[in-house]
């Protein structure tokens, strides 16, 4: 059991009562500072990005760290001199006490008290050695004498009150071998530690052997080096700081400039052409204005260029709009004059009457169909939305083609809800995508029935429209939204259609924020399927209605319509595989009903794609795609 | 109409669609006056007191929207557009410039006359029939519009419009039923048009067009009388 994931939940919870191992905690904290320590590392990395910053930091450390280098230098030099010369006078002031020592107690009696006497009074000669009356020896500052006779066990005896204890034993030892010495060392007076040098020499009368130790409290040295230090640091402290202002307002030079390009370069990027920056300052920065400038005008004038370019291809098309159409409408008028008078007219005459006037209309309906892609392709397209019920747009499409279905022999089946089911769209391109749709089915369907069913949830409505007729081969299905493509380039067509239909309806659909999808499987129809929000600008993520054909039978059919529910939800079983296109991409078709493309994960995708019997495209791995954006249905290219 | 043949005054630049234009109208039994220069074209209209203008709208000099604006500013009489475009827009700013109706370029001639007979016949006047809806009266017969006594102008297709709402009171009309009562479509057409000339009825007869009282919106549906 570690504090890692538990493989087994429900094993851990039985031996909850165990207290974790040390190991456990240990890395349960290893990890917790890992985290601080990324959190960190993250955040600097972010400061680090500033230059300013990252000069500020950088001159702030450096110079701290030159400052602290070398104000430990000086102190080091400062002191080591202060004690060198200490020492220097305390070696002279020893030599001189020895002298009196050795003059004062040369023949001393070995009475303790005479001895003690003898002391005392050397004791005062050591202190007024200058001669000088109370001041001691001013080279080497404040000294207290301490003399030990080193043949007295205790010189507790003689009664002298002089700090021997302050004398360290080390010293004393190596005193007491004849060497002249001195050691460092912390003395209290007047209840306070002060660092002292303690100088001692041996001194030999003819008679006796005395230790004589000089106490030099360092009392002025220290503060002498404790005033050093303080002007170090504060020094050293003014010094880091200007010199972080230095290098800061050094750097703000640097980088203002800097920042104005960026300035500069968002409100260029945002539009404004006109931005410029001002050419001044330092060489290099003029040349920064400078080349910015120069970038700044040759983008405007490109840009400039496409304007043009796009105003004289929109201009373009509504020249050749009204200019096409103007004869046109006089070719036209004139056609149908000689068509109404083509009974007078030999049958020659009159056939070719006939001819005139119906390629007259393949010609108009073309020229519509260009327009209005091109109108697409110009980025021109407007919506109009309104709220309307989308079941007249069904009826008035289903109207407009009911005469060539009738020809054809083909039926149309309606599964529309009994209550309106209104929506916010362009009634002009929704009709004009149903019936194209409807065309598409009456050419396709070789007389068997088409079926338009609509359904609607609170956010979406979906219309389909199925044919059983020749269908889609694998791969068609991403071809048939493309322009002037057939499936069948012998197979004629009946309804008129100009092969733009299709791409038209794709973008018709796309405009309202919806999408137009197709899929089949070749001998048994194909079904498409428009999906629209239903309030304009809405976003959908499911369909009410499935784009697999055989997918029917869950039709919600009020009672009116049972009968035509019926007769629906008996699709034959369709094997093999499947293809179906979204937003003018093939994909074969997922096992699940719904494709949501916010909701259906790769992994998912790819696991229907195991399904599938092949998998063709390179693409059907990728998440399907919402028909917002205006990626070009000709994604999957003819030669595919 | 009543014996005389209607006049319509074709204003169009192109010379063969001119000519073309006057060969149907006649074989229609139509008189037409033709003017080619939009410059000319209120003059013309002046001169010869046509029933109907035919508009091309894509004129040289003056554009046709002006034009439109010109004649409507003098007169109600119909006017029925021709234009190759067929962006929302510049049909929008035509019907809003005045334009009872628009015919696309390019059309068949049979399309055009019926759009031609349909703005001249005048809604059936029946008996002297007065209505009333909200605070406006309307004097059918007459073809006057009142509120509080105060005469408001409308031109004939907006009275025709009016009148068609007013006379169901209780009854919403989708836009699609205006235009084959109003506009005398057979099959279902532009609802812009509608859009557009309940717009233009609003602006004229509501007290507060951003809150129409008189013709009142049926969301999702269409269009129907306000209740008096």
């Amino acid at each position: 059991m570690t504090a890692g994931p538990a493989p087994n939940a429900s094993a851990v919870g039985a031996a909850a009562a165990d207290p974790p191992p040390v190991s456990g905690r240990a890395a349960g904290v290893w990890v917790r500072v890992r985290r601080d320590f990324d959190r960190v590392r993250v955040r600097v990395a972010f400061w680090s990005r500033s230059l300013l910053v990252r000069v500020v930091v950088l001159t702030l450390t450096l110079s701290t760290i030159v400052m602290v280098t070398l104000g430990l230098i000086l102190e080091q030099q400062i002191t080591t001199g202060l004690l060198r010369s200490k020492i220097d006078a305390a070696t002279a002031e020893i030599d001189s006490a020895r002298q009196t020592v050795q003059a004062s107690l040369s023949g001393a009696d070995s009475d303790p008290s005479s001895l003690r006497e003898q002391l005392k009074l050397a004791l005062g000669e050591i202190g007024r050695a200058d001669g000088s009356s109370d001041a001691q020896g001013s080279t080497a500052g404040v000294f207290e004498p301490v003399i030990v006779p080193s043949r007295i066990g205790s010189e507790a005896d003689l009664a002298i009150t002089q700090p021997t204890d302050d004398v360290p034993a080390e010293l004393r030892a190596r005193i007491g071998q004849g060497q002249i010495a001195y050691q460092y060392t912390t003395i209290v007076r007047e209840g306070q530690q002060i660092p002292a040098l303690v100088m001692g020499s041996p001194a030999r009368t003819s008679t006796d052997s005395f230790e004589v130790y000089l106490i030099f409290p360092l009392a002025g040295e220290l503060g002498t080096v404790q005033v050093v230090q303080r002007t170090l640091l504060v020094g050293g402290i003014a010094l880091a700081v200007a010199l972080t202002l230095i290098s800061a307002l050094v750097a703000s030079q640097v980088v203002r400039p800097v920042r104005r390009a960026a300035a500069s370069a968002r409100k260029l990027a945002a539009g404004d052409l006109a931005e410029r920056m001002p050419v001044s300052g330092p060489i290099e920065l003029a040349t920064l204005a400078n080349s910015f400038n120069g970038m700044a005008e040759a983008i405007r004038v490109q840009i400039r260029q496409l304007e043009e370019f796009g105003k004289l291809q929109r201009r373009f098309t509504s020249d050749v709009s009204h200019e096409l159409r103007t004869p046109l409408t006089t070719v036209r008028m004139a056609a149908d004059i000689l068509h109404d008078g083509r009974e007078d007219f030999p049958p020659h005459l009159a056939r070719s009457t006939e001819l005139l006037v119906d390629e007259l209309d393949r010609f108009e309906s073309l020229l519509a169909d260009l327009l209005e892609i091109s109108r697409y392709d110009a980025g021109m397209a407007e919506l109009s939305a309104e709220p309307i019920d989308i079941r007249s747009s069904i009826f008035t499409s289903i109207g407009a083609a009911e005469s060539i279905a009738a020809q054809l022999g083909v039926e149309i089946i309606t599964l529309v809800p009994d209550e309106p089911v209104v929506a916010e769209i362009d009634t002009r391109r929704v009709d004009r995508i149903l019936r194209n749709l409807l065309y598409n089915a009456i050419d396709h369907a070789d007389g068997r029935p088409v079926e338009v069913e609509l359904a609607a949830d609170d956010d979406s409505l979906a219309i389909t429209v199925t044919d059983h007729g020749v269908g889609l081969r694998p791969g068609e299905a991403g071809l048939v939204f493309n322009r002037f493509w057939r499936a069948d380039p012998s197979r004629q067509r009946q309804t008129g259609g100009t092969g733009l239909g299709l791409a038209i309806s794709l973008e018709d659909a796309r405009l309202h924020g919806g999408w137009l999808q197709a899929s089949g499987a070749p001998g048994e129809g194909a079904r498409f399927r428009l999906t629209l929000p239903r309030q304009h600008g809405g976003l959908i993520t499911q369909s009410p209605l499935p784009l697999r054909m055989g997918a029917e039978p869950v039709l919600t059919a009020p009672a009116g319509t049972a009968g035509t529910a019926a007769e629906l939800s008996h699709p034959e079983q369709i094997a093999g595989m499947r293809m179906m296109v979204e937003d003018g991409t093939l994909k074969p078709v997922p096992n699940d009903d719904e494709l949501h493309p916010e909701t259906v994960p790769s992994a998912g995708a790819s696991a229907a794609l195991s399904l599938t019997e092949s998998t063709p495209d390179p693409v059907t791995g990728e998440p399907d795609q919402v028909l917002q954006s205006r990626p070009k249905p000709s994604a999957v290219g003819p030669g595919s | 109409m009543d014996g005389m043949r209607a006049r319509v005054l074709v204003v169009d630049d192109d010379p063969a669609l001119a000519e073309m234009l006057t060969i149907v109208l006649r074989g229609e039994g139509f008189d037409t006056a033709v003017v080619r220069d939009g410059s000319k074209a209120l003059d013309a209209f002046r001169e010869v007191h046509p029933d109907l203008v035919l508009l091309d709208l894509m004129l040289p000099g003056v554009s046709g929207l002006d034009v439109c604006k010109e004649i409507r500013a003098e007169s109600g009489i119909p006017i029925i557009m021709l234009t190759a475009k067929t962006d929302t827009v510049d049909v929008v700013l035509g019907l809003e410039s005045g334009a009872d109706d628009y015919v696309m370029k390019p059309f068949k001639p049979k399309e055009l006359t019926a759009r031609i007979r349909a703005r001249l016949r005048r809604a059936d006047v029946g008996s002297a029939e007065r209505l009333r809806v909200a605070d406006v009266e309307v004097d059918v017969p007459g073809h006057q519009v009142t509120r509080d006594g105060e005469p408001i102008s409308l031109t004939p297709l907006e009275f025709d419009l009016l009148v068609a709402l007013a006379r169901k009171p209780r009854q919403v009309f989708t836009r699609e039923v205006l235009l084959e009562q109003v506009w005398g479509y057979r099959h279902a057409a532009d609802t812009r048009l509608v859009n557009v000339h309940v717009q233009r009825l609003r602006s004229k007869i509501e007290k507060d067009p951003e809150h129409p009282e008189v013709v009142v919106t049926v969301r999702g549906v269409g269009y129907r009388a306000g209740t008096s």
